[in-house]
């Protein structure tokens, strides 16, 4: 067709439009939602977990977990004394009916667990083909389009929080509830809490309480030596966990 | 073998997703794609809209810090569509075991019973209201009606 | 025990997996000693050697592809590798040495023969030939000097691409470090010693049988040497497991109370007896005892036959052990679990067997095609020794 100057008027201001739409790439989660402006991390209270498993049950709910794998799963450990190096470990199900109740002494108490989002994430090392990896907002997850199920990045990590899915043969685990974050919501476990043991937080956020915390509270996390850059924090925690 | 190569990289072309690469060695479409996953619970906020009555109770007492979705289970579905998706009705028995039935792991200053001595059998909303589960006298009762007017 | 490890991850195959090309590298050593090294005595084996090796290596991705959740995306890989992932760069070590090497390598000992046998025989036979000289058909003294010249240069760069080879399987776990067992700068070497001595006894045994079933006579020359260098290799990989078994021992880090209860449980007969006392020391002190004492002939065979068997099952129960062992207990040092290998499902006994007897068809093929023997049935490569007479 004939480029006519009124034709021309018409196209041009069509294709930058256009032209926009194609550099935005893929659209976002939410249309205000930058990735950049992130970096999520989460804050385990163990003093205040009464290992209910609300939030076992709420992650398998929310995110379709098959029976008898875990995203997130809850230790109930006992102490005997300056026994530090043996504690008796135990999680029935991953906590997910609660445990059944009890009557020892000892030091006894409730760790839940879950991916730890590494910053120098183990399992994403290893993937051979990138199927697994770090969002820029520092979530780890696996595409699972594209995941091979070779599952070396389960025999990477040092928290066994990945296993591979029966339905779709591919890597999975935690995701932080990204679709929910990424929405302005918690993660499911953090949102049916119902002491506040389990809070999201965000790291590049200055007005989040964590960062107060973390000054005033003596926290850990968990395998340090392994020098995963593990983003998840534990107040209060024991030096018998494992 | 530059057969070899070119082949490669023209298979490469177009077998290798478009948006491979974009923040990094992986498919960035991913991102988008896990993010658009539809949610299950709708969160303590989206209940408050609604159920004012219900946090006016909650205030009240100890269950305030306590989620809705904690006890009711994931209520999005209701969230969309309060006409026609009701939530299940609740078993006492089994909810509040759940976190007050007593445990050795659970910590001390956390209210825990074990529930066959305190109740003998009986659903625990017999005695408790699970929004506000203080049991008080009509004493108390009245005071706190009043400090609230 | 995480709730997540009761199930193990790799199966029997990915056992399979670095046995096998624990044997192409062994086999291509073996091959090596008298191309570069020009050890005389095991010429007979060389050929057999070289095809043996590409036997196993065309198996070996096979149980890796029966293992994966999705085969079919398995050239991911190869588009888009994960250049940090040991596996991901793997692929391209297996790939170049197949081509590059063993292939090659093939080719260049046996063009001769194959543009000879183009030339004489027929109808398909003389079409797989042809196809086989890939449009070569120049045998001048010249060309093939060039040939030898190649292929001498081609096994020096095959020797550290063997290595390059299996010590990357022990790379792949050797670097993990989530995993106590596994995790140690001694795996690859471990892996690779272990794999020559799996390999030269691969190929001596099957230079044993094949010899006996075309009625011929072996060489017990030959033989001698091939289980000469057995010894010494072996030797050297005991010391270096009994190094990593000490030092562990002696450290006694956090994760030893666990490890060694489960070597003394659930890997007893698997380690101690199999691995360690029937498949490295019994050998061991077999091979030994024909170096130190003056035996006939047929005793000899004997206990290069029995050495040589044990050898190969302890190799196999050192990647069993290594790979399922790493996975019965847990991470947190708390636990452990049972590996319950099915039998008819694609990661289960049966395929795990049928794959392992898979090389035998296809060297038969290879052998058919190809012969290897320096006897009647080849013509003899320039420059090489006069065949050795049949008896």
């Amino acid at each position: 067709m004939d480029i006519t100057r009124r034709r021309l008027l018409i196209l041009l201001p069509a294709a930058a439009v256009a032209w926009k739409y194609v550099q935005a790439g893929t659209p976002e989660a939410a249309p205000n939602y930058k990735m950049t402006e992130h970096w999520w991390a989460m804050l385990m209270d163990i003093p205040k977990c009464i290992g209910c498993g609300s939030c076992v049950r709420a992650c398998a709910e929310e995110n379709d977990v098959p029976e008898g794998y875990y995203r997130t799963w809850i230790e109930r450990y006992h102490v005997d004394d300056w026994k530090i190096e043996r504690p008796e470990v135990e999680s029935p199900n991953g906590g997910k009916q609660g445990f059944p109740p009890n009557e020892i002494g000892g030091k006894n108490f409730f760790v839940p667990k879950l991916c730890n989002h590494c910053a120098e994430s183990p399992c994403t090392q290893v993937c051979p083909v990138g199927a697994t990896f770090v969002t820029p907002d520092g979530v780890v997850l696996v595409d699972k389009s594209y995941c091979l199920g070779c599952r070396y990045c389960v025999q990477a990590c040092p928290y066994g929080c990945r296993f591979i899915n029966p339905k779709t043969n591919t890597a999975e685990k935690c995701t932080l509830c990204y679709h929910r974050i990424t929405k302005g919501l918690t993660t499911a476990c953090c949102e049916v809490c119902p002491t506040g043991a389990r809070q999201l937080a965000d790291l590049k956020n200055p007005k989040d309480p964590i960062h107060e915390f973390l000054r005033t509270h003596t926290v850990q996390v968990l395998k340090p030596h392994m020098a995963t850059g593990a983003k998840v924090f534990y107040n209060g925690m024991d030096g018998s966990v494992r | 073998m530059a057969i070899a190569v070119v082949a490669f990289v023209v298979l490469r072309a177009a077998v290798v997703p478009r948006s491979f690469g974009q923040y990094g060695h992986y498919r960035g479409d991913a991102i988008a794609e896990i993010a658009a996953r539809p949610v299950a619970f709708a969160g303590h906020d989206t209940c408050e809209a609604c159920h004012t009555d219900v946090v006016e109770q909650k205030k009240q007492g100890k269950h305030v810090v306590v989620p809705c979705e904690a006890c009711h289970g994931a209520q999005a579905k209701h969230a969309d569509d309060p006409a026609s998706v009701k939530p299940a009705k609740l078993d006492t028995a089994v909810v509040c075991a759940r976190c007050h039935e007593a445990n050795s792991a659970k910590p001390k200053d956390f209210p825990q019973v074990a529930t066959a001595d305190h109740s003998g059998g009986l659903a625990c909303d017999t005695c408790h209201q699970p929004h506000r589960p203080k049991i008080e006298t009509a004493a108390e009762t009245k005071r706190a009606k009043e400090g609230k007017k | 025990m995480y709730p997540n490890e009761v199930e193990l991850q790799w199966s029997v195959l990915i056992v399979l997996y670095p046995f096998i090309t624990g044997l192409v590298a062994g086999a291509f050593i073996l091959a090596s000693l008298e191309r570069v090294f020009r050890v005389d005595a095991v010429k007979p084996t060389y050929r057999l050697a070289l095809l043996t090796a590409l036997a196993f290596l065309l198996v070996a991705p096979l149980p890796l592809q029966l293992h994966l959740g999705h085969p079919e995306r398995s050239l991911e890989m190869y588009l888009t590798p994960h250049r940090s992932s040991a596996m991901a760069m793997f692929g391209f070590v297996y790939l170049w040495y197949l081509m590059a090497v063993l292939l090659l390598q093939i080719w260049l000992d046996y063009r001769r023969d194959i543009v000879v046998k183009s030339q004489t025989t027929t109808g398909v036979t003389r079409l797989i030939y042809r196809v086989l000289t890939l449009g070569s058909s120049n045998i001048s003294e010249r060309s093939l000097h060039i040939d030898e010249r190649l292929g001498y240069f081609i096994t020096v760069i095959g020797i550290p691409s063997a290595f390059l080879l299996h010590g990357y399987v022990g790379f792949i776990f050797g670097s993990v470090k989530a995993n106590p067992w596994w995790s140690s700068p001694l795996m690859p070497i471990v892996f690779i010693f272990s794999a020559m001595v799996s390999g030269i006894a691969a190929v001596m045994l099957l230079y044993m049988v094949t010899t006996r079933l075309r009625g011929k006579e072996i060489d017990i020359r030959c033989l001698d040497a091939i289980a000469q260098y057995l010894f010494y290799v072996f030797v050297i990989d005991f010391s270096l497991e009994m190094l990593d078994l000490l030092q562990r021992i002696y450290e006694a880090d956090e994760s030893f109370r666990s490890l060694d209860f489960m070597v003394h449980t659930r890997l007893w007969v698997s380690q101690v007896i199999i691995q360690i006392l029937l498949g490295t020391v019994t050998p061991i002190l077999l091979l030994g005892l024909t170096q130190v004492v003056s035996l006939t002939g047929t005793i000899r065979k004997r206990i290069y036959t029995l050495a040589g068997c044990l050898t190969v099952i302890g190799i196999f129960a050192m990647r069993w052990n290594v790979v399922i062992g790493g996975q019965l207990f847990s991470k947190s040092f708390l636990g452990y679990t049972t590996y319950k290998m099915a039998f008819a499902t694609r990661e289960g006994l049966l395929t795990a067997i049928a794959l392992m007897l898979l090389p035998f068809p296809i060297l038969w093929v290879l052998v058919k095609l190809l012969p290897p023997w320096p006897d009647a049935g080849s013509v003899p490569a320039s420059g090489a020794t006069p065949a050795r007479g049949t008896s």
